[in-house]
């Protein structure tokens, strides 16, 4: 994908991410090993114990993001395979904070305020729209959903202080 | 030939025109619900359960049912268009939906997945029409170790497909095991990995995972490449349709295939979710060119949107004759029963003739119905994609959050959502298949219990998984395709070797 | 129906003249009925229909929508309840993991978190068997027991550590032998498992096998409760519920109830929760309830106000001592 580019701009070497990522699913394995001896791992007479299979799963997670690990590791000077050229990451960056920002903001102003704000951010700043077609959809997408589960499907999803002055 | 005769009463009654319209009405809001993950058929049910108390318990349960036919055509929507799965039986029609989608062919792929989910449908009440007491006894047959030998072949026909390196797929498998087994163990009643937090109580689920994985990960994947979806050029007219119905003749196999594993799936009750896994892989072991298969091969669509669909509507059969709902929408409708003083069981097929014969033949006209209305609306929904990606990328993550916060009404869900996407966008490029780790999230708890329910049952002894036709049959099937591949890698290397020693290497 | 509104006018023109409206609150907005179960057991079964009925007589203003919430073995649930402080826009309905959840896992909440409203109905058990099992009566099944070695018979039940597993342990103390006891997720499960031959014997509640029973699928051997059940309408061609034997009559000393009650959150106001109190009371009333009540052979004892905190705090102080017994207490 990425490293079939063909004017190679400055870029994240792979090896970086790669022993990240395997040393992360390297502790998760960890977790669950010792969470396994605690509840048990054996098989008992009338068959395994909560700990057997979770036991089984952790050491092979382990191992193999192990080996991942490793390999990253050992091949470290010689690895020049590209993970994503530094003007991909701006733009996956340009995505990802506002997401962050966003789900950080639902558990203080429920879900549909942040939506709104979402939207209208990213029309403004990447869009080609004006003010109003942007107020509109902004404004317009999280009623028409809180329409749609509130009202109609009767599902109530996460509010904040504005729904909550607004007496919903 | 009595059924027959009990078919045509029962197109009788269910064919009346206001009747026909309830079942647009469900149909409709059967496929909002489908393409909103966060609104499942339950929800559906339930607004307009109050509704159908005024009307005979027939029309009743014609437009309640016809809501979930909508949200079986409707889950694949989003599957094809935006890598988001509505329901978790369109997982696997992501795989091969929506590379199809963004090489600008959304119309072919949706057209495909809607008449493989008619046909799925269709043979499936030919199933219940004419085998139901045949079915409803075989469903018996199924205790503990045969789900598990279910589970394992579902599992079995699945492995072995990935191209990506070995140790990565086998770290990611493992993971969603990981992931399945947070929370509390059914079988000893203890809590696992949970560490104290109370929001770890219910585990990890299934549709959380899944719309980070795939829905955000996708949406930051795409950031990468500009802002902007692929295959913006979507054919819309009404002729790819046509077109596509004439390319869909020669995969006869391949819906014969998945009709049986959906049929046999709903029945036991395995669900819509492991069929449509499993008639994927099958479908791809079965294939010629196995390679296609993940970029954008229509059978990868018409596979499991067929056997989801054949699983979804056999599992109305236990529900009528056992009483036991194969899904959270099933348990609506089986209160609807209630109220109606209707009580699902053996006996439903002897004391409400009206009633069971009325509702099995809406079940052929709510499909095709459904059809037609689904198949309009093709452009339509293909059309969507030419809606600028600033516009349409934040409302998608918007539905993604509002996704992952109905499933248990928890925050603390979003931020998993978030968490999973980025797992998501980091696996993609790193190449850790996505695939298995959904699997083994899907199946991992489930053949967990049926494995130590069937160690409980035997105290022990592991003979229990041959020792009997079925599940020793079952068995013996998964042992087989787990064997298949590396018996086909085995041979290509031992070719290879001999071409080396040929060659003088 | 006519009633109520005529109260509810009352209501409304009163506050004209007095500032405190005691007892006109009504729910503003949809009400949550949360379930700590999955669907299709008892408790979920019970909670769609009292949705569907208060719908149909209009008995509230506002929806009544049942959301599932069975992590945890209902821990998810409660302690979404005991969270939402102060909030009457939602209740729970019961069942045993009320009490045995906490007590076998040792997540933190209580019945005391949370405020009682009424109960409902308390739910029965029965001792079932295969109909094509060589056992008729509960004394022939504990003699086939007894003569049988450890871990012979085996008993499909709902959860672990919960109401199923406590009476398997009451009948293993009958029995002298071990039983075996496998976990499944719900009640319809359960009986089907039985109905395809897959276990020995069910402690179902009766409405979870009503139907098999009288499909002639199943067989009741005795009821886990200190008299037979009041219903006397034929079920089958020869038998009702009132012709069930108690198991105490066989020699099991097992007797329990389930409770199927009403709680909400903690710190709601008194005439919030004295509207929930009438709105059960208005329902117990309806011919459907009576219905469901035959249907299920549902004990039709009805609670509120103190007498109902009193019973729960003795109900919990017996589960506290079953599941001691067991060795199904959390360390």
């Amino acid at each position: 994908m990425s490293t079939e580019s063909e004017t190679p701009g400055p870029a994240l070497r792979r090896r970086g991410p790669e022993a990240g990522v395997a040393l992360l699913l390297l502790v998760i394995g960890l977790i669950v090993i010792v969470d396994s001896l605690r509840v048990g791992i054996e098989w008992a007479d009338d068959g395994p114990r909560a700990g057997y299979f979770p036991f089984f799963i952790g050491c092979l997670l382990s191992l193999s993001s192990g080996w991942t690990l490793v390999r990253a590791l050992l091949s470290w000077r010689e690895e020049t395979a590209i993970f994503s050229e530094y003007s991909q990451l701006r733009d996956v960056a340009a995505m990802a904070i506002p997401l962050t920002v966003f789900v950080a903001a639902v558990p203080f102003l429920g879900l549909y305020v942040p939506g709104a704000l979402l939207i209208g951010y990213f029309m403004r700043r990447h869009g080609t729209g004006g003010w109003l077609a942007t107020l509109a959809v902004a404004i317009g997408t999280p009623i028409v959903f809180f329409l749609i589960f509130e009202r109609w499907f009767l599902v109530p999803l996460a509010k904040g202080p504005l729904e909550a002055w607004l007496g919903f | 030939m009595d059924e027959i005769n009990s078919l045509m009463h029962g197109f009788s009654v269910a064919l009346t025109l206001p009747n026909v319209g309830f079942m647009l009405v469900g149909l409709l809001l059967g496929v909002l619900i489908g393409v909103l993950p966060g609104l499942g058929g339950a929800n559906g049910v339930a607004i307009l359960l109050p509704l159908t108390f005024s009307m005979n318990p027939t029309s009743a349960i014609i437009m309640l049912s016809c809501i979930y036919w909508g949200a079986l055509f409707g889950g694949a929507i989003t599957s094809i268009l935006f890598n988001i799965p509505g329901e978790p039986w369109s997982v696997a029609t992501t795989f091969d939906g929506f590379p199809l989608a963004q090489q600008g062919r959304a119309a072919e792929a949706l057209t495909a997945a809607f008449t493989s989910s008619f046909v799925g449908a269709l043979f499936a009440v030919l199933a219940i029409t004419f085998l139901a007491p045949l079915l409803a006894k075989f469903a018996l047959e199924f205790g503990p170790p045969e789900f598990f030998a279910v589970q394992m072949l579902t599992f079995c026909s699945f492995i072995g497909m990935s191209k990506e390196p070995p140790m990565k797929t086998l770290a990611a498998m493992m993971f969603g095991f990981a992931l399945a087994a947070v929370g509390m163990d059914t079988v000893t009643g203890q809590l696992r990995m949970t560490f104290g937090f109370t929001e770890m109580l219910k585990g990890f689920d299934f549709l959380i995972a899944v719309i980070g994985l795939f829905g955000i990960g996708e949406i930051l994947t795409t950031m990468e490449e500009g802002l902007a979806f692929k295959g913006k050029s979507a054919k819309i007219n009404f002729r790819v349709v046509l077109h596509t119905w004439k390319e869909l003749l020669q995969y006869w196999r391949t819906f014969i295939r998945s009709v049986l594993i959906g049929c046999w799936m709903g029945i036991t009750p395995g669900g819509a979710t492991p069929a449509s896994f499993m008639s994927y892989g099958m479908a791809r072991r079965a294939a010629k060119d196995k390679e296609s298969f993940g970029r954008g091969n229509i059978e990868g669509v018409v596979a499991p949107e067929t056997a989801a669909h054949a699983a979804g509507t056999a599992a109305l059969l236990p529900m009528l004759t056992l009483g036991i709902p194969g899904s959270p929408t099933a348990a609506v409708l089986l209160g609807g029963l209630l109220i109606w003083g209707l009580q699902p069981g053996p006996l439903l097929f002897v004391e409400q003739k009206d009633f069971v014969w009325g509702l099995i033949a809406s079940m052929y006209l709510g499909n095709i119905v459904g059809l037609i209305v689904v198949l309009t609306t093709v452009p339509w929904w293909a059309a969507i994609l030419r809606i600028p990606f600033p516009v349409i990328a934040p409302v998608i993550i918007f539905i993604c959050a509002i996704g992952a916060y109905t499933v248990h009404s928890s925050i603390f869900d979003v931020v998993m959502m978030l968490v999973f996407g980025v797992f998501g966008y980091l696996f993609k490029k790193l190449r850790y298949p996505l695939a298995p780790l959904v699997l083994a999230l899907v199946l991992g708890d489930m053949a967990e219990s049926s494995f130590r329910q069937s160690m409980l049952l035997s105290q022990g002894e592991v003979s229990i998984f041959y020792s009997n036709w079925l599940v020793g049959s079952l068995m013996a099937l998964s042992i087989f395709l787990l064997l298949l591949p590396a018996w086909g890698a085995l041979k290509s290397m031992l070719r290879r070797r001999e071409a080396n020693a040929y060659l003088g290497r | 129906m006519k009633l109520t509104k005529i109260a509810v006018a009352l209501g409304t023109s009163l506050a004209f003249f007095a500032v405190s409206a005691a007892h006109a609150w009504e729910p503003t907005k949809p009400v949550e009925f949360v379930v700590p179960a999955g669907t299709g057991g008892g408790a979920d079964q019970m909670a769609r229909f009292l949705q569907g009925v208060i719908a149909k007589h209009n008995l509230m203003k506002q929806p009544l929508v049942v959301v599932n919430k069975s992590g945890g073995a209902g821990a998810e649930g409660f302690l979404q309840v005991k969270g939402a402080k102060g909030d009457p826009h939602r209740i729970i309905i019961t069942l045993s993991n009320l009490f045995t959840t906490p007590l076998a896992t040792a997540v933190p909440f209580n019945w005391r978190d949370l405020t009682p409203v009424s109960m409902l109905a308390l739910d029965e058990f029965v001792l079932w068997v295969n109909a094509d099992s060589p056992y008729k009566t509960a004394k022939e099944y504990l003699a086939a027991i007894k003569a049988a070695p450890d871990n012979k018979f085996k008993m499909a039940g709902t959860g672990s550590k919960q109401e199923d597993q406590i009476i398997t342990v009451m009948m293993q103390k009958a029995a002298g032998k071990k039983i075996t006891y496998i976990p499944f997720k719900g009640g319809g499960d359960v009986a089907v498992q039985l109905v395809g031959k897959h276990v020995d014997s069910t402690v179902n509640n009766p409405i979870e096998a009503e139907a098999h029973w009288r499909g002639g699928k199943l067989r009741p051997l005795c009821v886990m409760d200190a008299k037979p059940l009041p219903y006397t309408a034929k079920v089958t061609d020869k038998q009702s519920w009132a012709d069930i034997p108690t198991c105490k009559s066989a020699g099991i000393d097992a007797e329990y109830v389930m409770l199927r009650g009403i709680f909400m959150g903690p710190d709601v106001a008194p005439d919030q929760v004295s509207y929930y109190v009438d709105l059960f009371k208005k329902v117990r009333e309806l011919p459907e309830w009576k219905e469901f009540m035959a249907k299920g052979a549902f004990n039709q004892s009805f609670m509120s106000g103190k007498e109902y905190t009193d019973w729960v705090a003795k109900n919990e102080a017996l589960h506290i001592g079953l599941m001691k017994d067991a060795g199904f207490i959390a360390k």
